[in-house]
């Protein structure tokens, strides 16, 4: 069965397949546990409305968490990084040009130095 | 005369016929047009696996363009050396053809959708299959010159397909920045052949290997080689184009682009391990490797979770991704000199770099793809005007787990395979880099948490009440990228073991390059 | 010394093209300065394939024997021809670029950045 053995990285090993065994377990255990939970719920009572407070349900433009919000507080943790990575990013095609000679020259110093 | 014979010839040759057929051929319907499209990709593509067959098959395969027979690589009347253009297909080429085959043909049969109600679509398809023949020739070649030739036609495709549809201008801008800087890295590595050609008198990539003798002006036409090659895969500091280019080109061209950097990629790490292997400073370069690629791997990173433009984000990724596989080579290289070191992680790290090349391409392909869907629905690129998608397109939502997943190196996925391999392999030649690269891992998942979010979750939005899935050809190129993706993560060792070690032992092993065309010794 | 003048030449015209991408801000004279840079490239090509009292090798009515293989010379052609293909695409680039943005500037093309 040459197609059954693993992955080796020299130090450990992976095998998709025990993984994926061990997967499928504990889905099939979740669906076992999720079963025992009630199945039917209440049509036309509040049972059908998303909040038990009574809130109506607002514009879903309003409630949905837009990406511009998201990892706020990474973000701003890291702002001295960002700020000069972004300002590097100029966008200015002689810019790109200048990282281009440069890392050349660079390389060239490395490489007959060495 | 044979069609086994001549496929190196034909893979390159049917892109191309097609190519330069279409412009002329798709006036007279565009049900021609479509027709010769799909069908020079298919035969391409056909040509294409069934050369890497060949070569995984049977061993590496050297074509000479114009001589009495095909594997006559040194004329009788020569003195020993080869004069004509040599095509030296070894287990490496044959893996990126295998790659460029899957891809091209994902791509062409989405563009097919995408552009269907858009204007010039004949060029636009001639200039996809000239990109094309332009990468498998990059690829196949074992001529320095016509290396070049190929790098050329293949930027030249790019940027025109980048600033294809204008966009406003901002796409021409794009395609301006990206032509430009791959011409004038295209002249630096010009001059690095000038140079070559000006000491060895020859252009063959073997003989030049055979005969090296590393003196001060080899190293720069080594660095004036290698440096536009890293631009072109996209290495940081000179990865400021890939955000721009990637962003801005059709989806499907997007997808394609990153094969094409990939090819920049098979360039570096044949010019260093075929040309000059232990002849260099390989500890010297393998670091210089490996620098580039940790910057590459943690500025792309960290630089695409503030994105707020879906492909801009995307394209980062791919900048941090390719990172990834010059970290492996890189510490393949480093190692090189040091048998036991080479042996221990060296080799492992290799294959776990270019491994990932092949997964990367089709992961990266199809989160492209999702991309490319959501925008063709909703025609917004910001993900902060997105969301809720996921009522109504599931099935793009379902590919797009799929190659967050495995982009994110989360198992049973692709990705997880390869940095699997990576990671484990490079703890042992450095601790502190295997950290940062299982950190970066970490923000990858992260930002695609972000992306996974805005796009799908939510809310259905009143706005998007309308949007539809995308048509069947889209979702097939789609569906047919995530099924390897998961195939690729669920049986690795399988390609690993039979494409991918023989790739990394073609390039470990320079004497059986040498010896396809020079005859062996 | 009379033979390193193409080389001198070459490295000349290389520097005022690399200097002419960086310093000027006007795309047009960017792309120029990559003409420049290109024509050096050719001279270079064609300065190294030269050899004194050298034939090309057509053996009808030779007046020698002494041939040289017109590898740069070809290689130079090709690359001229690449040339204007790349300058063609560039230059129509520009124009698109000048007619949406109204502006030629390199400082005023970066309208993707960060």
């Amino acid at each position: 069965m040459e197609y059954m053995t693993t992955l080796s990285s020299g130090s450990g090993f992976w095998h998709p397949l025990l993984w994926l065994t061990a997967f499928v377990v504990v889905v099939v255990l979740a669906v076992i546990i999720r079963s025992f939970g009630a199945r039917k719920y209440k049509m036309d009572t509040e049972q059908t409305k998303p909040f038990l407070s009574g809130n109506d349900e607002s514009d879903p433009n309003e409630i949905h968490v837009r990406a511009g919000n998201l990892y706020w507080g990474y973000l701003e943790t890291l702002k001295g990084y960002y700020e000069k990575m972004i300002s590097l990013h100029t966008g200015n095609p002689a810019d790109y040009l200048l990282w281009l000679f440069g890392v050349l020259a660079l390389v060239v110093l490395i490489g007959l130095l060495a | 005369m044979s069609f086994t014979q001549h496929t190196p010839a034909l893979v390159v040759g049917i892109p191309l016929l097609f190519a330069f057929a279409l412009p002329l051929l798709g006036k007279i319907h565009e049900k021609i047009r479509n027709g010769l499209a799909i069908i020079g990709m298919l035969l391409t593509s056909a040509t294409g696996l069934y050369l890497a067959y060949q070569v995984f098959a049977t061993g590496a395969m050297a074509y000479v363009f114009g001589a009495a027979a095909p594997d006559l690589t040194i004329p009788p009347d020569s003195g020993g050396i080869p004069i004509r253009i040599i095509f030296s297909i070894d287990a490496f080429s044959a893996f990126m053809i295998v790659i460029i085959s899957i891809v091209g043909l994902m791509s062409t049969l989405y563009s097919l959708a995408t552009e269907k109600l858009r204007s010039g679509q004949a060029d636009f398809f001639a200039l996809l299959l000239l990109l094309v023949a332009g990468v498998i020739g990059m690829v196949s070649t074992g001529d320095l010159f016509n290396l070049f030739v190929f790098l050329e036609i293949s930027s030249l495709a790019g940027a025109a397909l980048v600033a294809y549809r204008i966009d406003k201008g901002l796409a021409v801008e794009a395609g301006l920045k990206y032509a430009l800087i791959s011409t004038v890295a295209g002249l630096f590595f010009l001059l690095g052949v000038a140079i070559l050609y000006g000491q060895y008198g020859t252009l063959n990539m073997a003989v030049i290997a055979q005969n090296i003798r590393l003196s001060r002006l080899d190293i720069i036409a080594l660095v004036l080689i290698i440096v536009p090659m890293a631009m072109k895969c996209g290495a940081v500091p000179m990865h400021m184009w890939t955000p721009d280019a990637y962003s801005r080109a059709p989806a499907a061209i997007t997808a394609f682009l990153v094969v094409s950097s990939q090819a920049g990629m098979y360039v570096l790490f044949r010019m260093f391990f075929t040309m000059f292997n232990l002849n260099l400073n390989t500890v010297t370069f393998g670091w210089v490797v490996i620098i580039l690629g940790v910057l590459s791997m943690f500025i792309g990173v960290t630089m695409a979770i503030p994105q707020k433009d879906v492909k801009r984000l995307m394209a980062y990724h791919a900048v941090s991704q390719s990172g990834y596989m010059l970290l492996g080579v890189g510490v393949g290289l480093a190692t090189l000199g040091n048998k036991e070191l080479l042996d221990a992680c060296g080799r492992t790290a290799m294959i776990g770099g270019i491994f990932h090349i092949m997964n990367h391409a089709l992961y990266k392909g199809l989160l492209f793809l999702t991309a490319g869907a959501v925008i063709y629905t909703t025609g917004k690129r910001y993900l902060n005007d997105l969301g809720g998608l996921g009522h109504t397109m599931k099935y793009t939502m379902i590919f797009f787990i799929i190659g967050a997943l495995a982009i994110a190196g989360i198992p049973p996925f692709n990705g997880f395979a390869s940095k699997f391999m990576l990671y484990e392999s490079v703890f042992l030649f450095n601790p502190f880099i295997a950290i940062i690269a299982i950190v970066v891992s970490i923000l990858t998942l992260a930002s695609f948490m972000k992306v996974f979010h805005s796009m799908f979750m939510g809310p259905k939005l009143p706005q998007f009440s309308e949007a539809k899935e995308v048509p069947a050809s889209m979702l097939t190129a789609m569906g047919v990228l995530a099924l390897l993706v998961v195939a690729g993560g669920i049986f690795p060792d399988i390609i690993v073991r039979n494409i991918v070690e023989p790739a990394v032992n073609a390039l470990l092993e320079q004497s059986q390059y040498i010896g396809l065309v020079m005859g062996a010794k | 010394m009379l033979a390193n003048v193409p080389f001198i030449a070459f490295a000349l015209i290389a520097i005022i093209g690399l200097a002419t991408m960086i310093m000027r801000k006007n795309i047009i004279k960017i792309i120029l300065g990559l003409g420049l840079l290109e024509g050096a490239v050719n001279l270079f090509l064609v300065a190294l394939g030269y050899r004194q009292d050298g034939i090309a090798p057509i053996f009808t009515n030779a007046p020698s024997t002494k041939m040289v293989l017109p590898t740069v010379q070809a290689m130079a052609l090709t690359s001229i021809v690449i040339g204007v293909a790349t300058m063609a695409l560039l230059l129509s680039f520009a124009v698109f670029i000048y007619k949406k943005y109204g502006t030629l500037n390199s400082d005023s093309i970066n309208r993707l950045k960060g």
